[in-house]
């Protein structure tokens, strides 16, 4: 836990101090003379049970007043009712800010209230100290013991004053909220605390300090949870209680950063490193402002400080050093020798002056040996607390404190109180603690918790205050609480409670949304060519994207391997690609695509960011899951970590994020990281703008809810992409400023702050959050903004623009007071949510740790910023539980603690251990509807994935109006008609009845029964409106080019949607809505609607008769090459083909030619250029023929009719050009040469078909013939050539007509097959 | 025609240094009834092809050139009409086709002025007949003839499979009323990376052991073996750039693949060897 630096004020204040304490001893019942003038002296409690030996404890005199007060009355307000209001409008003390100052106040004091005055009494949004009748007398806390004497005269001597009834606890927090204005109802204690004005901001911390430092003896054997704990004990070295030594161990485990103190130092040798770290932190510490010379002995004590760093508790202290916060720790031994020194020294007085111990140890000291670990719980009991009164007290004014936000977190406070409860036993005070207890301090040194009772007393004191707060928690928690055996025995009203609450609370249905496909979708509108400046670019981007995922995709595979380091890995592959972003355009691409990415991966509900850092799934609440979702989610709790970083973990990048961490930081790219954060900024002024549709306040109707869902869905999904991208923006922005270095101090701060405060903010979130304040949407701003600012560096903070931010928040966070819920106020969860990021951010380490308790004054200046605008988002109940813990995991470590505490003592209520019953695989395959249903929402999913995202905005749409008109129109027609049923019914039952009068209620109830049965036609109904309605709008509204595929699609989605979210609420409401329709009825008539026509939809069928049957093209090359293969040799000798063999390829050709289903273009030409090549081969035959060694060839009929085939095939069959002049290339023709006895007539025959065919023109065969002259043939060849060419010649010709035709038909054939 | 990793390496293990013939071809399917003759065919293409790759630079040397041509030269003096160059290529081990292309180019280099350009040397190849020198033809057109698997007729085999799958796919898509976006229309439309088909509607795929089915957006048809060579190849080059663009898809290999090749369905690239039967469309009545 933090430890809050006190403030200081001057050293004047002193002799304030010192006067007022005196007054303050005067009014006490007793004081000790001796210490008197160390700490201004608390009265003592007259009432101390006898039980606490410890008669100088003090507890504060129980006043009548107090005492008589039922507890029930104090505990704080059930949701509905508002018992702080009333309490406090009941108090006569509790003036409201607005009433005119008090006179009462001196005019300095007066003065100096109204600097400090903080707005929200203006603002009137906070009532005054809303302590409720308890304002008797205050005590306040007893024990503190003063470090350095003066350090605690302070703010002990105002609870002093509080104890001494002089003043009531409602007076004192308002007077801590903002001043003495307040008081004017009773000027007595405005007097008083007027006088103690000075001190009045160190109370909270102070107040917070000393609970934490009187807790350090409790909670020794805390679960290992991280908590900050309250160390505030580093401020008072010397104090009686001193840290039992049995704590050490345990406590530095529970409080790791903490261990203050110098005594646990001094005891042990073997501290915690994690201590050690902690105070040599003085960053983290309360400081309290050195007034005097001892004091400045005291200062390096730690505070307690928030743990940025995820301090893993137990574990590696080392994991304090690699924080990346820099945190820097410097080592502070010359004050922990210092210490030490006073410590001993106190130590040794001790034993002399105070024999008596105070506490009861004697049970403890009995009952616990050494080892505290292996200890059975001490059992608390109710009858054994010590001090009552003064525990309840001390209870109630920090309850106030909590209740009026004047403490930085809330839920951290709420941890700590809960660690109280759970603590597991009290560390024995040494004798020499006690007895230091006892002497030389007075009472208000005296240890506050002096057993397991007190503690648990005062714990479930503080949380019957908090039980608003506690209601709204999750059903674990709650469950946790209720079945706490502990609460149970001290406070069966809380309990009871506690257990309603959990019974009523609705479990929240999980709104995950399927994984979507991981990958950026490529969209022609922004990704084509078109968008990029030149080919290269665009190509060199179609290569970065796919570098992208590769490296993405590795990641993924490795980056949970031991050992493999993301730079090391993937560091110079990013870079390599980065560096080819060339053009500014490149980069916007990328960006782009990275940005989209980023949001697609990290920001559903249920991705990877929720579900690490998120709350592990309660099993128990899945039993009604199928059990598929069982299985991941069990498998999801297997392997989430188990803790989280306790309840204020610093800034982390769960998941996935921690991969765009990764390539940001290894791609270090300047122009990158600007065209990023331009980017960012841009989306989130854009997301941060949206216009959310607002509830609509003034439909009573009930079916708005189903308009609800959505408004919730949507507003869940903008605020989390929000975050995450204000995260990185912010992750970015202040990347180059931060460093392992501590934060720079002096003159060295003031140069760097000159520097820094000339750049403009990456992002004008000032402006931002002012406009979203006026606007009333800080519930959509704030988590965003938080985020950012939880990156930012050390110097950050101090420059103006962000210390104003930062006031804006803090005036802001105090406005939020939960009790308050006033119309056009912000819901009661907006609320929580806005308390849990900021106390979540008031905690990081870079953000100043007095910046909580400084700025106060500062907000005078935004005053006017806050007028909330009366219908803005804040209002609108738009954060529901899951939305919470999935901002704020950490709000979890609230349940882990609890659990960890029935887990510890699980022998008691052995029934609470959760047991995670793994699901037999049998069943699941027998589960298709399920699995079908899945499916579809899947394949809806994914359906959008690949479409403009327009499409996926307008199903939605429409889904969504058609769903909410659904139930209108429902209402209209079927509701209205039973409603006209009912009217005629109930002039049935009232004309029999006469003059019955019967019992309207009963009617009522005959009615409903007869009427009711027929909601069920609403489902049907329903279904039909919108499977009616639904299509027509989104054909109206997708564009008229969207193909009739996807538009049926969307259609459809669009119909089961709307469906689905009509039905969903029908059937949860038709009957409560017909009932209350029938009711109303009774008084009234109502009018009906008909219904309305609408168009059909149509659809659409495709089908397409058509048998191809033909051999595929490519069998058929590759048959005919074999053929030619064969022919051109080598063969082995009985390798050959049939005639029959060639004539069925030939057939084969015709119908592959004649399908041409298959056939592409090159196939078609190798076909021609192969049966050409076959035709030369039957003419010259040279196939080989499969038969009788005697004839390995073709008879002269079986080739004339093979080329018959060919011929019919060339002219009719091929539409590409045939390269027939082939037939007459020297090679072709020279087969013939091989072949004994040569045989022209064949080739005759040939070239007489082709130009009777018109195939080839009688010129082009001439030409072709001509030309083979001029190859070197052997001599009788040649003769026999030229003897073929002269008998081709002398043929007669054919009519010219006829040729003429053929030529002018294909005319140049020939010239294609030459270009071929 | 899924092959586990065992089966395939048992028959890779038999096409080392089988030269690409028909009479090789023959023997293969002998020694492997039991499968189809495209897998084995497929899969002894895509063998010989790495084993050219990796053998190609030392036939390129100049003096490995030399030596061939020489040896051609001497071969066609001694006998024209013998398959000289066809000899040489099974001699050396290199594809005949490549064999014609080396000595083609070497006997060009001597007899023309200007060295030979690749569209000449190409058309030749498609078209001995052009060749200058009648015996040449004839050995380059017998080797190309026997060659099966390099040369333009393989070529334009392997493009004609390759295209009649597409077909075959596209009607089978239309059968089952699927409409999609074929690669013309999508690199009309402007995309860098263009799939065979891409689904207008993403359908699901039922596994048979599975409960869960896997998305498909986009559907790849190849008209061979996948191996792990050319699958690798293709998912550097293809899938994953499709992934990357349009989310999970499906791989049909027509000629079968290496079962252990299909081990990245959740990432979301399946791969079938046929079209999947078990599909699941977008219902048109969801609630």
């Amino acid at each position: 836990l933090r430890r809050y630096k006190v403030l200081g004020s001057s050293n004047s204040d002193s002799d304030l101090f010192s006067r007022l304490a005196q007054i303050l001893q005067n009014g006490s019942q007793k004081s000790r003379s001796t210490t008197q003038c160390k700490t201004p002296g608390s009265p003592h409690n007259p009432k101390t049970p006898p039980k606490s030996p410890g008669a100088p404890r003090r507890s504060p005199s129980a006043s009548p007043r107090s005492s008589s007060l039922p507890r029930t009355s104090s505990s704080s307000p059930s949701r509905a009712g508002r018992p702080h209001h009333d309490q406090r409008s009941s108090s006569p003390h509790l003036g409201r800010s607005k009433s005119p100052p008090s006179h009462s106040g001196s005019s300095s004091s007066r003065r100096s209230c109204q600097q400090e005055h903080c707005k929200p009494s203006k603002n009137g949004l906070k009532g005054s100290g809303s302590l409720h009748h308890h304002s008797a007398s205050t005590k306040n806390p007893p024990g503190k013991k003063p470090q350095s004497p003066q350090s605690c005269i302070r703010p002990a001597a105002a609870r002093a004053q509080f104890e001494s009834r002089q003043v009531s606890v409602a007076a004192v927090v308002r007077w801590i909220e903002r001043s003495t204005q307040s008081l004017e109802g009773n000027p007595g204690e405005a007097a008083v605390l007027s006088a103690l004005q000075p001190l009045r901001k160190e109370f909270v911390p102070f107040l917070l300090n000393f609970l934490r430092e009187q807790s350090s003896r409790i909670l020794p054997q805390g679960p290992p949870t991280p908590a900050k704990a309250p160390g505030a004990s580093a401020a008072l070295p010397g104090r009686p209680g001193g840290p039992p030594r049995g704590s050490r161990g345990a406590r530095s485990q529970l409080f790791p950063p903490t261990e203050p103190q110098g005594a646990a130092a001094a005891e042990a040798p073997l501290a915690r490193p994690v201590a050690t770290l902690s105070r040599t932190k003085p960053s983290r510490r309360i400081n309290p402002t050195p007034v005097s010379e001892e004091r400045s002995l005291s200062k390096p004590k730690t505070c307690f400080t928030s743990p940025p760093i995820s301090c893993v508790p137990s574990s590696q202290p080392s994991a304090l050093d690699t924080s990346p916060w820099g945190l820097g720790l410097s080592p502070g031994c010359r004050s922990l020798q210092e210490e030490r020194e006073m410590l001993r020294k106190e130590r040794s007085k001790q034993p002399q002056q105070s024999p008596n111990p105070t506490c009861p140890t004697p049970e403890l000291g009995s009952s616990l040996p050494s080892r505290a670990g292996s200890l059975p719980d001490e059992p608390a009991d109710p009858a054994r607390v010590s001090s009552r009164p003064r525990l309840e007290l001390v209870a109630l004014v920090y309850s106030s404190c909590i209740a009026e936000n004047l403490v930085p977190n809330l839920f951290l406070e709420l941890f700590f109180v809960l660690q109280l409860l759970t603590a597991r036993r009290m560390v024995p005070t040494k004798d020499s603690d006690l007895e230091l207890s006892l002497g030389g301090v007075d009472s208000l040194e005296s240890p506050l918790f002096q057993s397991i009772h007190d503690c648990v007393f005062f714990a479930v004191q503080v949380l019957e205050h908090q039980f608003q707060v506690l209601s709204y928690l999750d059903k674990g928690t709650l469950k946790l609480l209720a079945e706490n055996e502990r609460l149970l025995c001290f406070s069966p009203a809380l309990q009871g409670r506690l257990r309603a609450a959990y019974e009523g609370s609705v479990a929240k249905v999980s709104l995950v949304m399927p994984p979507s496909a991981q990958a950026v979708s490529f969209q022609p509108e922004t990704d084509n060519r078109a968008n990029f400046s030149s080919d290269r670019a665009f190509h060199t981007f179609k290569k970065q994207r796919d570098v992208f995922y590769e490296v993405l995709r590795e990641w993924e595979d490795r980056h949970e391997e031991p050992g493999w380091d993301f730079e090391k890995g993937l560091g110079s592959r990013i870079r390599a690609m980065m560096g080819q972003l060339s053009t500014a355009c490149s980069h916007g691409h990328f960006v782009r695509l990275f940005q989209k990415q980023l949001l697609q991966m990290c920001q559903s509900l249920g991705g990877a960011g929720g579900t690490v850092l998120g709350e592990a799934p309660d099993v128990l609440s899945m039993l009604g899951a199928d059990k598929l979702g069982r299985l991941r989610r069990l498998q999801e709790r297997l392997v989430a970590p188990q803790s989280g970083g306790g309840p204020c973990p610093p800034p982390t990048f769960p998941g996935c994020q921690g991969f765009f961490r990764d390539f940001i930081l290894s791609a270090s790219s300047f122009q990158f990281n600007q065209h990023l954060m331009d980017s960012l900024s841009l989306k989130i002024r854009e997301l941060n703008g949206l216009a959310l549709p607002q509830h609509e306040p003034s439909d009573e109707d009930g079916e708005s809810d189903v308009d609800w869902q959505g408004e919730r869905r949507q507003f869940a999904v903008v605020l989390l992409s929000l975050r995450l991208l204000a995260k990185f923006l912010g992750f970015v922005a202040f990347l180059p400023y931060r460093g392992p270095e501590p934060p720079p101090t002096g003159e060295l701060q003031d140069s760097i702050l000159a520097l820094r405060s000339q750049v403009p903010p990456v992002l004008d979130v000032r402006t931002l959050l002012q406009q979203g304040l006026r606007a009333g949407r800080a519930v959509l701003t704030v988590p965003w903004l938080v985020e950012f600012l939880s990156f930012a560096d050390h110097v950050a903070p101090l420059l103006d623009y962000y210390r104003s931010v930062f006031a804006l928040l803090l005036h802001l966070h105090r406005s939020l007071v939960l009790s308050q819920d006033s119309e056009g106020e912000m819901c009661f969860m907006n609320k929580l949510l806005l308390l849990a990021v900021l106390g979540w951010l008031f905690q990081i380490p870079t953000i100043p740790e007095d910046l909580f308790f400084l700025e106060e004054g500062q907000l005078d200046a935004f005053e006017a910023d806050t007028v909330a605008s009366e219908h803005g988002l804040d209002s609108v109940p738009v954060v529901d539980q899951q939305l919470l813990y999935t901002c704020c995991p950490y709000i979890g470590e609230l349940r882990k603690l609890l659990a960890s505490w029935v887990s510890g003592s699980s022998g008691r209520s052995g029934g609470f251990v959760r047991k995670i019953t793994p699901t037999t695989t049998t069943g699941l395959g027998a589960q298709p509807p399920q699995t079908s249903q899945g499916l579809q929402t899947q394949l809806a999913q994914a359906f959008f994935h690949n479409q403009p995202p327009s499409l996926r905005r307008t199903v939605e749409f429409v889904a969504e109006r058609i769903g909410s008109n659904c139930v209108k129109h429902i209402k209209a027609t079927l509701v209205a008609d039973l409603v006209h049923k009912a009217e005629s019914l109930l002039q049935e039952q009232l004309v029999p009845q006469g003059q019955e009068e019967g019992d309207p209620v009963q009617l009522l109830e005959i009615l409903c029964s007869q009427l009711c049965p027929h909601g069920t036609q609403a489902l049907t109904q329903g279904r039909e409106f919108c499977q009616r309605k639904s299509p027509g709008a989104v054909r109206a509204l997708l564009p008229e080019e969207t193909p009739a595929a996807v538009l049926s699609s969307a259609e459809n989605i669009a119909v089961g949607l709307a469906t689905e979210k009509a039905c969903a609420w029908l059937s949860a409401n038709i009957t409560a809505l017909i009932r209350r329709e029938v009711k109303a009825a009774v008084s009234r008539t109502l009018r009906a609607q008909g219904p309305e026509p609408a168009a059909r939809g149509e659809r659409r069928g495709c089908s397409r008769a058509c048998e191809h049957h033909a051999p595929l093209p490519s069998h058929l090359i590759s048959e005919i090459k074999d053929v030619l293969s064969l022919a051109a040799g080598p063969r082995d000798p009985d390798e050959g083909v049939s005639p029959e063999h060639l004539e069925h390829l030939l057939g084969q050709l015709g119908q592959t030619l004649q399908c041409r289903q298959f056939l592409c273009p090159p196939a078609e030409q190798h076909l021609a250029k192969c049966s050409v090549e076959l035709a030369s081969l039957l003419v010259a035959d040279q196939i080989p023929i499969l038969g009788p060694p005697a004839q390995h060839r073709l008879e002269r009929g079986q080739a004339r009719r093979l080329l018959h085939m060919l011929l019919s095939l060339w002219k009719d069959a091929f539409q590409g050009p045939v390269p027939l002049q082939l037939l007459l290339s020297p090679r072709n023709v020279g087969l013939l040469a091989d072949t004994r006895p040569r045989e022209w007539d064949l080739l005759l025959f040939l070239l007489r078909e082709l130009v009777e065919k018109g195939l080839m023109g009688r010129m082009e065969i001439e030409t072709c013939l001509g030309s083979l002259h001029e190859a070197q043939w052997p001599g009788d060849f040649s003769e026999e050539l030229t003897t073929l060419f002269n008998l081709f010649l002398a043929e007669p010709h054919l009519p010219e007509p006829q040729l003429r035709a053929c030529e002018l038909v294909q005319p140049n054939r020939g010239t294609l097959l030459a270009q071929s | 025609m899924i092959l586990t990793k065992a089966q395939y390496d048992e028959i890779a293990q038999c096409l080392v240094s089988v030269p690409p013939t028909r009479q090789s071809l023959r023997k293969l399917k002998q020694r492997f009834p039991s499968q189809s003759q495209a897998t084995l065919l497929s899969i002894f293409s895509q063998e010989y092809q790495k084993h050219i790759k990796r053998t190609h630079a030392k036939h390129h040397t100049l003096e490995a050139i030399e030596s061939y041509y020489q040896r051609y030269l001497d071969g066609v003096a001694n006998n024209g009409a013998a398959p000289v160059l066809l000899e040489l290529a099974n001699e050396v081990d290199y594809a005949p086709s490549l064999m014609a292309r080396l000595i083609l180019e070497r006997f060009l280099q001597e007899h023309e002025e200007t060295p030979p350009s690749k569209s000449v040397i190409n058309s030749m190849l498609r078209d001995p007949s052009q060749i200058p020198d009648g015996v040449l033809a004839n050995q380059v057109y017998q080797c190309i003839v026997n060659d099966c698997c390099y040369g333009p007729l393989v070529d334009c085999i392997k493009h004609a499979i390759g295209h009649e799958h597409e077909v075959m796919l596209r009607d089978l898509l239309l059968e089952k009323n699927l409409s999609f976006l074929d690669e013309d229309q999508l690199r009309a439309k402007g995309y860098d990376k263009t799939p065979d088909f891409i689904l207008q509607v993403p359908v699901v795929m039922l596994c048979p052991l599975a409960v869960e089915g896997h998305i498909i957006h986009w559907i790849e048809s190849k008209a061979s073996f996948g191996d792990e060579c050319s699958h690798h190849a293709y998912l550097h080059d293809q899938f994953w750039s499709y992934w990357n663009r349009f989310g999970p898809g499906l791989v049909i290999y027509w000629y079968g693949f290496i079962q252990e090749l299909d081990c990245n369905r959740e990432r979301g690239i399946l791969l079938k060897a046929c079209f999947p039967t078990d599909i699941v469309t977008l219902c048109h009545s969801i609630a």
